[in-house]
C-alpha cells in the first residue's frame, strides 16, 4: 500500500453563504491517478484549488505529507497545475513557458545554470512530442500542442502532485483520446501523482487508480472505477456513470429483491429486512428473451441503432428502461427480459432516490410507478428467478 | 460589398479634416511668402533648436513622471473590487470634465509666489518656494492635465490580464514580487505605449500650460506655432515648417516605441 500524500478533513468551502465544499474527507496516495468527477458546481474544481493552494478551506485542514498546509501559499507548495485553459504566458514563447518555474525557483537547494534549464526543457519536449517547437510562439499554437506545453510547463518542475482542471475539455474527441493514453502513460512514467477533475466518466473510469464521485459540495463514492461502475452507492453514482436503469425495489432477505412485485435473485447482503431499496440494472445486463422465458415482459417503444448494440426502450407497465442489445427487435413487439443476480445492484434509499434512472419521457407514468402500485405481474412464474 | 459604401461618410470625413490639413501643412512649410518652392522655412528653425529641446525634454520629464505616478494608481486600481474600481475611475476622469483653461488657472493661483501653496509653506513656518513661471511649473501642469491619460490605458490592459495567469505564475513557484515582474508588468507594457502616446503628444505640443503656467520665458513648440499664426510674429510658413518637423519627430519617436513594443501588442491581442 502506497503511503499517502494529501488528505483533505472536514473541507467546507463556503462562498457568500453558498455552501460549495461540505466536509469533505479525501485521502491521496503517492503515485495514485485520482480523479475527481461530477457535474458542474460539485465542488470538485474547489477541492483541486484547495490542494493547490489557490483557495483557503472555510473549515476544516489539508495536509501534505502529513504537514498542515492550510497558509502555505501555491507558489511554496510541490504541486503543479494544468489550467482548464492552459494559462500558457503568451508574451513567451514554448521555450521560455516551460522554463519559466525552472528560472525561477530553486531547486534542490540550488539555482539551476543554463544547461541544466536547457536539457530539463528539452527532456520536457521531449516527453511531450513537442521538439522542434521551442520557439514557436504559444498563440500559435493548436488546442492539442498548447495543451502539451501546460503539461510540460508543470512536470519540469518535477512535482511531487499534478493538478488537472478538466485539461481536455477543450479538445475534439478524437484528441482527447489520444491526450487520455498520453496522460496515463506521462503518470506511468513519471510515478507523480495525479489529481484530475473532469466532469466526463468515461475519461474518469478508463484513466483512474481511484475515482471520486462528487455532487452538492458532497463525495458520493470513492473507488476504484469497477467498484463506482458495479457497485455504486446510490442512484447519483449510478446514473452518472454510464447509462442506469434505476428503479424502486423492497429488500427482502440477503439475496432476494422484489422489483415491479417479482422477486429476483441477486448477490447484495446486509439490508434490513423489507427494506425499501433503489435497484440499478445496467443496459447491457439484460437479456431479451422469449416472452414464456422472460421475468418481466415489456413493450419496446423505441429503438435507435448504436453501430455496436441497439438502444432499446422497453416499457414495463408505463416504466421505461433503457436495453442495449446485439438483437433487433421491432418496436411494439412484446419482449421477455432476463437479468443475472450479479446485473442486479441494491442500494440504499438516498436523497437522489427517485430522480433518475427512468427513461420515460411521461413524468405521470413515472408518477404512477414510484408510488410502487404494482398489479401483480402474471407471465413470470416465481421459480423462474432462481434459474439464473 | 454593399457595406463599402457605410464607409463613405468617413472617408469623406478624413478627407476633409485629416489628409487636407495635413497637405496644406505641407504646402505651406515648403513655400515662401509669395507661394514659391523653397526650403527657407526649415533653414529659419534654426534659431529655436532650444525650443525644440525644451519642448521634448519637458515632455518627457512629464511622461515618465505620469508613468511612475500612474502604473502604480492604475495597478492598485485593477486590485480592487468591482464597485470601487467604478467609482475610482469615475474620481480620476471628474477633473477631466472641467474646463482645460479653468483647471490650469486653478494651478496658476496654487503656484503664484503669493498662491495657496505658499501661503500654507509659510504658515508651516517654512519658507516660499518660486515655482510659478518656472519649467518645474509647466511639468507639474502637464502632469496635472494628462495623468488620466496614462492612468485609464495601463488600468485597462492590467485589469483585463487572465487571472489564470497569475495563479499558473504563482502555481509554477513565483512570489508576488516576481509574479509582478515576470507576467503582469510584461503584459501590461503595451497600455504603458499607449499612455505614452496619449501623454507625449500633447505634452510636447501644449502651448497653453506652457503660457499660463511658464510664464514668457519658456516658450515651448506650441507656443512658437501659435505665435506664427496668431500672434505679433505671423507667418504661416514657418509656423507650418515647425509643426511638421514636431510631426516628424513624433511620428519617428512613436515608431521606435512600437517597434521594441511589438512583443506587447501580440500579448494584448491574445
Amino acid at each position: 500500500m502506497a503511503k499517502e500524500l494529501i488528505r483533505l478533513r472536514d473541507c467546507t468551502m463556503v462562498f457568500d453563504d453558498d455552501v460549495v465544499l461540505n466536509k469533505i474527507n479525501l485521502s491521496i496516495k503517492d503515485n495514485e491517478f485520482l480523479t475527481l468527477l461530477g457535474p458542474s458546481g460539485c465542488g470538485k474544481t474547489t477541492t483541486l484549488r484547495i490542494i493547490g493552494g489557490f483557495v483557503k478551506p472555510t473549515s476544516g485542514d489539508v495536509f501534505f505529507n502529513g504537514v498542515r498546509i492550510n497558509d502555505v501559499p501555491p507558489h511554496k507548495r510541490t504541486v503543479n497545475t494544468v489550467f482548464q485553459k492552459y494559462a500558457l504566458f503568451p508574451h513567451l514563447d514554448v521555450y521560455e513557458n516551460i522554463a519559466f518555474g525552472l528560472r525561477i525557483n530553486r531547486h534542490e537547494g540550488r539555482r539551476l545554470s543554463k544547461d541544466e534549464i536547457h536539457s530539463r526543457v528539452m527532456e520536457m519536449l521531449e516527453i511531450v512530442s513537442l521538439k522542434g517547437f521551442e520557439h514557436r510562439d504559444v498563440t500559435s499554437l493548436s488546442g492539442g500542442q498548447q495543451q502539451r506545453v501546460a503539461i510540460a510547463r508543470a512536470l519540469v518542475n518535477r512535482p511531487k502532485v499534478l493538478l488537472l482542471d478538466e485539461p481536455l475539455g477543450a479538445l475534439d474527441l478524437r484528441l482527447r483520446k489520444d491526450m487520455q493514453i498520453e496522460l496515463k502513460r506521462i503518470q506511468e512514467a513519471t510515478g507523480i501523482t495525479f489529481v484530475y477533475v473532469t466532469h466526463d466518466q468515461e475519461e474518469a473510469l478508463s484513466m483512474s487508480d481511484t475515482v471520486v464521485v462528487m455532487d452538492g459540495g458532497v463525495i458520493q463514492q470513492i473507488g476504484t472505477p469497477e467498484d463506482i461502475y458495479n457497485e455504486p452507492v446510490n442512484a447519483f453514482v449510478a446514473d452518472f456513470i454510464g447509462e442506469s436503469n434505476i428503479v424502486d425495489g423492497i429488500m427482502i432477505e440477503d439475496g432476494v429483491v422484489e422489483i415491479f412485485g417479482k422477486k429476483f435473485a441477486c448477490l447484495d447482503a446486509g439490508f434490513a429486512p423489507n427494506e425499501p431499496v433503489d435497484v440499478v440494472i445496467r443496459p447491457e445486463d439484460v437479456d431479451i428473451v422469449d416472452i414464456k422465458d422472460g421475468m418481466l415482459t415489456g413493450t419496446v417503444t423505441n429503438v435507435t441503432f448504436k453501430g455496436v448494440h441497439y438502444d432499446v426502450i422497453v416499457d414495463f407497465k408505463g416504466f421505461k428502461w433503457l436495453i442495449q442489445t446485439t438483437d433487433y427487435c421491432p418496436v411494439n413487439s412484446r419482449i421477455g427480459i432476463k437479468i443475472d443476480p450479479d446485473g442486479i445492484h441494491v442500494m440504499h434509499k438516498s436523497q437522489y432516490s427517485g430522480m433518475f434512472g427512468d427513461y420515460s419521457s411521461y413524468s405521470a407514468e413515472y408518477e404512477e410507478i414510484s408510488d410502487a402500485e404494482l398489479e401483480p405481474e402474471e407471465t413470470v412464474s416465481e421459480d423462474k428467478l432462481y434459474e439464473a | 460589398m454593399k457595406l463599402k459604401y457605410l464607409s463613405a461618410p468617413y472617408i469623406v470625413w478624413m478627407a476633409l479634416f485629416v489628409v487636407a490639413p495635413v497637405i496644406i501643412v505641407v504646402v505651406y512649410a515648403f513655400t515662401s511668402a509669395a507661394g514659391e518652392f523653397t526650403f527657407d522655412n526649415f533653414a529659419k528653425m534654426g534659431g529655436y533648436v532650444s525650443v525644440f529641446s525644451r519642448s521634448f525634454l519637458l515632455a518627457i520629464i512629464s511622461t515618465a513622471i505620469c508613468i511612475i505616478i500612474g502604473y502604480p494608481v492604475a495597478y492598485i486600481l485593477s486590485k480592487e473590487r468591482a464597485r470601487q474600481q467604478r467609482i475610482l475611475i469615475m474620481l480620476i476622469m471628474l477633473p477631466m470634465w472641467m474646463n482645460f483653461l479653468l483647471r490650469t488657472y486653478a494651478w496658476m493661483s496654487i503656484l503664484e509666489n503669493t498662491g495657496l501653496l505658499n501661503r500654507l509653506l509659510t504658515l508651516l513656518g517654512l519658507p516660499a518656494v518660486n515655482i510659478i513661471n518656472t519649467p518645474t511649473a509647466i511639468v507639474i501642469g502637464m502632469v496635472y492635465n494628462f495623468l488620466p491619460f496614462m492612468i485609464l490605458p495601463i488600468y485597462s490592459v492590467i485589469v483585463k490580464i487572465d487571472r489564470s495567469l497569475i495563479e499558473a505564475a504563482q502555481d509554477l513557484g513565483a512570489n508576488a514580487v516576481t509574479v509582478f515582474r515576470r507576467v503582469i508588468f510584461p503584459l501590461s507594457l503595451p497600455g504603458v505605449f499607449s499612455g505614452i502616446t496619449m501623454v507625449f503628444v500633447p505634452a510636447v505640443s501644449t502651448f497653453v500650460i506652457s503660457q499660463l503656467l511658464g510664464g514668457g520665458a519658456n516658450m515651448l513648440l506650441g507656443d512658437l506655432i501659435e505665435m506664427q499664426f496668431l500672434g505679433a510674429a505671423y507667418n504661416p510658413h514657418l509656423g507650418s515648417a515647425i509643426a511638421l518637423v514636431m510631426m516628424v519627430i513624433v511620428m519617428i519617436c512613436m515608431w521606435l516605441m512600437n517597434k521594441f513594443g511589438a512583443g506587447g501588442e501580440e500579448a494584448v491581442m491574445l
